[in-house]
């Protein structure tokens, strides 16, 4: 597993030079440089479903994240930032990061997970479904109460940017 | 001669090559979703792209001519009915939501699993049209921002 | 165990970025890594070593794949981020144009 830690490594510094570059536009090129490892540690792990939604979807955000820094004025102004809030970021990440290393040891060993729900899915989805993709008939014949939350979701986010983007004298 | 928010004439020209290419590669994707990776959510958003990819290089005016906002919402409506309509025939065929109640064929054929097929291409619509019609609100704001 | 830390680290340095830049557009950009990296750590609880992706071939119709269930899940999260970002890039829009600046400090004192 060599390449995953070649990935997520990668992954880390090009997040670090997105949170460091005064730049927004250069900033927001970096984040898509995440998307795109991220996308290749889901091929890795044998994913293929999620790797064409994370690939499509990274190139839409960066999309409207351009549009909406690209006119702006992208002064760059170098001010201090609070050593107050500095300080307390670091106490929280410290603490989070010492008590998430004693949570992750009792996690079952990385390669040999527990399957109690999913062998069901996996002995009786082509069964009863007719399905020959495990993933589509989870998502649309065993759970479809999620894909309807997650419908009703995309709509409300929907109507909500159309509504805050209006003019009063729009026709 | 240049359109206003348009570009060259070279993008143009690959413009009215490429957007046919990535439309059919869409539908594609949805229609396979129960036999090979994608499914609707993927389907739609590549949708959506192809269009953006339209506006974009041809600009606001001449693209909004053809493609514009009551259509975009009109489709995104659609999609959300299709879908519980679908779910809701459950009931009054079987008693139970969500029932699948169309014939599943044999496997590995393209008409196979049931009530899979329609759910896709329902979700298809309502995630291509909405997400294209936040990108025709963000660019048609922009528009109206530089009095 | 070292890979689930790496994802850790990943997930706070996206909550510093979070909690510590002035800039509104530097908040989307910490508010996506916090949920890249939360994407990417339930795909890493469900992996079997030497095991295939989880759809069946023609020749062998039972195979010993991964967990399908967490990639069922995170399906959906992957939408619904960019409906999140979606929705905070207008806003941020919406502010700027009001007070001409990105600079949430600035904001704050002016109060129009």
């Amino acid at each position: 597993m060599i390449e995953l830690y070649i990935i997520l490594i990668l992954m880390i510094i090009a997040a670090m030079a997105s949170i460091y570059i005064e730049d927004l536009l250069s900033s927001v090129i970096a984040l898509g440089a995440v998307g795109f490892g991220i996308t290749l540690a889901f091929l890795f792990l044998k994913a293929p479903d999620l790797a064409i939604t994370q690939l499509v979807v990274e190139i839409l955000s960066l999309i409207i994240l351009i549009k909406a820094t690209i006119k702006s004025n992208r002064d760059i102004n170098k001010e201090k930032n609070y050593i107050s809030y500095i300080f307390l970021a670091s106490f929280f990440i410290i603490a989070f990061l010492y008590f998430g290393y004693k949570a992750i040891s009792e996690l079952p060993k990385f390669g040999f997970p527990i399957t109690k729900v999913s062998s069901f899915y996996i002995r009786e989805g082509l069964n009863k479904t007719k399905a020959v993709n495990l993933v589509s008939s989870i998502i649309l014949d065993f759970r479809a109460y999620d894909t309807l939350g997650e419908a009703i979701v995309l709509f409300t986010s929907v109507v909500g940017v159309l509504s805050v983007l209006r003019r009063n004298n729009e026709k | 001669m240049k359109n206003n928010g348009g570009m060259s004439i070279i993008v143009k020209r690959i413009t009215r090559i490429t957007v046919s290419l990535i439309f059919l590669f869409g539908v594609y994707i949805m229609l396979h979703g129960h036999l090979s990776p994608g499914g609707g959510f993927a389907g739609g958003v590549i949708i959506a792209l192809s269009f953006i990819h339209l506006v974009l290089a041809f600009g606001k005016d001449f693209a909004f001519r053809y493609f514009n906002k009551t259509l975009a919402f009109f489709l995104e409506g659609l999609g959300g009915i299709l879908f519980l309509v679908i779910s809701l025939l459950g009931i009054f065929i079987g008693g139970i939501f969500f029932l699948n109640f169309l014939p599943k064929g044999s496997p590995f054929n393209l008409f196979s699993s049931g009530i899979i097929l329609a759910s896709n291409f329902a979700i298809f619509l309502k995630v291509g049209a909405g997400l294209f019609s936040i990108f025709i609100a963000l660019s048609l704001y922009r528009l109206s921002e530089k009095e | 165990m070292g890979i689930y830390f790496l994802c850790l680290v990943l997930f706070s340095l996206g909550v510093w970025c979070l909690f510590v830049k002035k800039n509104l557009i530097k908040k989307i950009i910490g508010l996506a890594i916090t949920e890249y990296a939360i994407n990417l750590f339930f795909i890493l609880l469900g992996y079997k070593i030497g095991a295939d992706a989880p759809i069946l071939e023609k020749n062998n119709l039972s195979i010993v794949s991964v967990d399908p269930l967490p990639q069922a899940l995170i399906l959906t999260s992957i939408v619904i981020g960019l409906g999140i970002i979606a929705f905070s890039v207008s806003l941020v829009m919406r502010l700027y144009e009001k007070y001409k600046t990105f600079d949430i400090n600035k904001i704050n004192n002016l109060k129009g």
